[in-house]
């Protein structure tokens, strides 16, 4: 049977969201609660639109002139992972075409064997790391980051290219020993070709108003470069 | 032919016998496929010289827009005394009056248009210079509307035909100024003399009378330039002998044009990798480095960002901010396969650098995806920097241009030499389309502006219904538009004749009969309401469609959606069929570009609602862009929609303006860099014909906006040429604004 997927919107050009430019699928439907969630509209299980792996193929082959050979696509969201069947589906397909994926995911995840598939169709995750604080990683998304971390673990095993991604929250995700422990966990994988800082900004607060919810981190401010400096620093990246 | 200055070169080929530049090019140059790493620094001359030339543009502000204009003189090529900024500095002379920014009046083309220019600026016109052109010699624009037939007339006035060049220089021709520096003036008098030979026929029609007069003022424009080089102590009737000379003769050659021509677009053609020849030759023998290599260009490159003309209002509000299109056309591929770049390219960018960001001269990169890499990566960081330079399909215009074409204005593309243009602004297609739903009349004032036929009377517009009448209202105002071109360029011919730049014109050209359009998403995505959605007519007391209601969501031009992007690619080749069925003035070949330069605004301005819920008076896209806010998919996708409309049928050129945020582009540098060349691959490859690239934030133009003086040098791209971001009209300036910048949040 043809699985169809749950996609909340496309965005062409793509230039944050992994190595090169990227064709990026927005999926729909995500288990966490982040509260600094800056697509709260791709939450809702039941939204979005339906395509199939033909129709999303038809759409990324539109821009393969500018994807390959150097970029390629991302699946985001949402949580990708809540849609695996479809994307293994859409990946397998893609194979002939030769174009890079990656899934930018929580990784919030059990191991089953249909995402151990996946995993391996896939060229690079974009691992957001909520938390690595798992209290605060509880208040910040409402998940726990224990899958998490076996997530990663997993995909340095099978040395799957990684890069992690932590959003900078002053007060919340830049406490220094949270930062040293976060180092750690990170020298700790075999697989992480690149960390990513991004700096908590709250663009995307108007999504929440929209849907008539309240926005959680209400008081807490973005960040800015020196921030991300100094969190860097800690991280000993550059 | 043989000089002593030619020592060095190699002298295969034809270039020797008869005037082929190109020929010259590809048995001497060397291409250039490293990085720019090779680059030096502005002298110290260099950069005394430029804050001397930042200095005179703060007062030209200061003064108004306007430094200072001799409104005694008409200008000619040999009619002023040298100028200079300062003599002991520059390396490169040569000014269009005898003090730097000193406008000149053309009143060959309008005494009455330069009357409201040195009016505008708070100058008079010297009573007898206005005595002689209104009463004892005819102007262009007095030719012009001597002949104009009243369904002309009532077209133009309504804004359907607008932007006409009929009060204004037609400009769009590029001399080649390289066969200046290559074969000397005398040499070229010899060959139009040899012209003038052929033309001495058995059957003296009006055809050969005419060619034998403009080659007779081409000669006389030839012996003027001589004499205007003199007067610098230069002798211009031998070839250059050297890179510097090379420069000045060239300059030269372009200088004369500018005094004779107030066109719309003057630009100097593909001069850089010419002029790497001479400077490979002195570098070669150990005459120039590096330092006085870049110094030499940089300081022809100043001259380029002096050109001024003085212009109404009216002018200024169809391109704003005082644009002169010294469009130079860099890189390229050749057809052998070799690349044109050469290290001259990256001088004449490095310029961007060196004496910091400018409009002029009007920068723009040939780009193939074949480039060598070096360069790709080079031009895109500039842009990312500068926001200076535009791009335009080589591997596209190569398959019918060759590879020694340049860019006219901005997106026209024409052979250097053998090439020029009737330029023809364009047809408001939105307005079109409001006639054809109201059977002839102006949707603003209800004047019947084309012959009354039957007006939509439903309540709810049918697609096929206004498609026919929509096709016989594009076949009115085509044949509208062609009398009018037809008359503009005959008096054009007549009254202002551009001598010199002919003069550097082989004696058989081809001459395209440059027609646009404005509106084109517009109407596509109005075309796309009706069809896709249900668009409801509210019509005033008399029966006037004033407005429409759209019902439903319906496919927007710039989402990659080929339900709507094929209506765009439809009207395209329609209106330029359309065109097709009219006779042009000396048989010119009709083609169309989708450009609107800043006049989109005033388009925008004059046009009512329209059925795909724009509001009256608001601002078309730019060129081709989709309308502002339309595009809901990214960049990219605006890219291919783009890219699906047909050069075939549009081959003065489809422009696309794009913005976007550094942050969106990439997280540092480099990576933006390499996105930006991916983009540009990728774009081309889809075969887009042009793109400017403009990487800013929103918050940047803000408080330029309010702080101008913050940002004198401040560039942006708008349609088709860069501008002084500070020198256009607030109006324009919140256009650029509110017009989609990309930004990811």
């Amino acid at each position: 049977m043809e699985i169809k997927g749950r996609i909340h919107s496309f965005e062409s050009m793509g230039a944050v969201d992994g190595p090169g430019l990227r064709y990026v699928i927005f999926m729909q439907g995500c288990p966490l609660k982040c509260k600094y969630c800056q697509n709260r509209d791709t939450w809702d299980l039941h939204g979005g639109n339906i395509y199939s792996v033909d129709e999303v193929i038809e759409q990324i082959l539109k821009y393969k002139n500018y994807i390959t050979p150097k970029g390629g696509i991302t699946i985001s969201g949402g949580e990708p992972l809540l849609q695996t069947d479809f994307l293994t589906q859409l990946f397998t397909k893609l194979k002939k075409y030769n174009i890079h994926t990656a899934i930018d995911t929580s990784g919030c995840f059990s191991l089953t064997e249909s995402i151990k598939k996946l995993i391996d169709l896939t060229d690079l995750f974009l691992l957001d790391i909520k938390c690595i604080n798992d209290e605060k990683c509880i208040d910040l998304t409402g998940v726990s980051n224990k899958k998490e971390v076996e997530f990663a673990k997993y995909l340095s095993s099978i040395n799957k290219d990684i890069w992690i991604r932590q959003v900078i929250i002053p007060g919340i995700t830049d406490d220094e020993n949270d930062l040293l422990k976060l180092k750690d966990f990170i020298s700790s994988l075999g697989s992480v070709k690149k960390v990513e800082l991004l700096p908590y900004h709250d663009l995307g607060k108007f999504k929440w108003t929209d849907l008539g919810v309240k926005y959680e981190l209400e008081g807490y401010r973005t960040a800015n470069n020196e921030d991300i400096s100094r969190a860097r620093k800690i991280l000993e990246i550059n | 032919m043989d000089f002593k200055q030619w020592n060095g070169f190699n002298k295969s080929g034809e270039w020797t016998k008869e005037i082929d530049v190109r020929g010259f090019i590809q048995y001497n140059y060397t291409p250039y496929t490293g990085d720019s790493s090779f680059l030096a620094n502005a002298t110290e001359r260099t950069k005394k010289l430029w804050n001397e030339v930042l200095e005179l543009y703060k007062k030209e502000r200061e003064n108004g827009g306007v430094l200072d204009a001799d409104c005694k003189t008409p200008s000619a090529i040999n009619a002023y005394d040298a100028g200079y900024i300062d003599k002991e500095l520059e390396q490169i002379v040569g000014l269009q009056t005898d003090a730097p920014l000193k406008r000149a009046i053309m009143p060959n083309g309008g005494i009455k248009i330069v009357k409201k220019s040195c009016e505008a600026y708070g100058y008079k016109v010297d009573e007898e210079t206005e005595y002689i052109y209104n009463h004892l010699r005819r102007t262009h624009n007095d030719g012009v509307f001597a002949v104009y037939t009243p369904d002309i007339r009532a077209a133009r006035s309504s804004h359907l035909i607008t932007g006409l060049p009929d009060g204004y220089g037609r400009g769009r021709i590029i001399g080649d100024y390289r066969r200046v520096a290559l074969y000397g003036v005398d040499a070229l008098i010899e060959e139009k003399k040899t012209e003038l030979y052929t033309l001495d026929t058995d059957d003296f029609t009006e055809k050969v009378i005419r060619e034998r007069e403009e080659i007779h003022d081409q000669i006389m424009a030839l012996e003027d330039l001589k004499k205007m080089a003199e007067r610098y102590g230069f002798d211009i009737s031998v070839p250059a002998s050297n890179a510097k000379e090379a420069i000045q003769w060239l300059y030269f050659a372009y200088l004369g044009a500018i005094k004779d021509q107030n066109g719309a677009a003057m630009s100097i053609g593909r001069t850089s990798t010419f002029l790497d020849i001479y400077i490979e030759r002195d570098l070669e023998a150990g005459l120039i480095t590096e330092e006085e290599a870049q110094e030499l260009m940089d300081h022809f490159v100043m001259k380029l960002r002096l050109v001024r003309f003085l212009r109404a209002p009216e002018y200024n509000e169809l391109f704003s901010g005082d644009p002169v299109w010294v469009t130079e056309s860099i890189g390229g591929m050749g057809i052998d396969g070799r690349t044109l770049v050469t290290k001259n390219s990256f001088r004449v960018l490095h310029t961007l650098t060196t004496l910091g960001p400018a409009p002029e001269p009007n920068l723009t990169v040939l780009w193939s995806v074949n480039l060598p890499e070096g360069f790709k990566r080079f031009t895109s960081e500039l842009s990312i920097k500068t926001s200076s330079i535009q791009y335009e399909n080589d591997d596209l215009m190569r398959i019918t241009l060759g590879d020694d074409y340049g860019i006219a204005c901005c997106v026209s593309a024409m052979k250097i030499g053998k090439q020029m243009q009737f330029f023809g602004a364009r047809a408001n297609l939105a307005k079109t389309l409001l006639y054809a739903i109201n059977g002839g009349r102006d949707e603003k004032s209800g004047k019947q502006v084309a012959p009354k036929f039957e007006a939509i009377t439903s309540e709810y517009l049918d697609y096929d219904e206004v498609m026919q009448k929509f096709d016989t209202m594009m076949d009115y105002v085509a044949k509208i538009y062609i009398k009018a071109l037809n008359a503009i360029h005959y008096m054009h011919d007549k009254y202002s004749y551009e001598a010199l730049e002919m003069a550097l014109h082989d004696k058989d050209i081809l001459r395209t009969m440059a027609c646009g359009i404005a509106g084109l998403s517009v109407v596509a995505d109005s075309l796309s309401a009706i069809k896709y959605a249900k668009v409801k007519v509210i019509r005033d007391e008399t029966g006037l469609a004033v407005d429409y209601k759209v019902e439903g969501d319906f496919p927007k031009f710039g989402n990659d959606d080929d339900r709507v992007d094929s209506i765009a690619v439809e009207l395209v080749k329609t209106f330029l069929r359309k065109l097709q069925r009219y006779q042009t003035y000396r048989d010119s070949k009709h083609t169309l570009s989708i450009l609107t330069i800043t006049s989109n605004v005033v388009y925008g301005k004059a046009t009512g609602n329209t059925p795909d819920g724009r509001r009256a008076g608001e601002p078309f896209g730019p060129g081709a862009n989709p309308l502002h806010g339309r595009d809901k998919n990214g960049a990219i996708s605006v890219m291919n929609s783009i890219a699906k409309l047909p050069y075939e049928y549009s081959e003065d050129g489809i422009s696309y303006t794009f913005s976007i945020t550094p942050a969106t582009l990439g997280h540092d540098l480099n990576t933006q860099v390499d996105n930006l060349v991916s983009m540009l691959d990728g774009y081309f490859k889809q075969t887009g014909h042009h793109i400017n690239v403009n990487v800013f934030d929103r918050a940047l133009l803000e408080d330029a906006m309010e702080h101008p003086e913050k940002y004198p040098q401040l560039t942006i791209r708008v349609s088709g040429y860069a501008v002084n971001f500070i020198k256009l009209t607030r109006e324009q300036q919140l256009d650029v604004i509110n017009r989609t910048i990309h930004e990811k949040i």
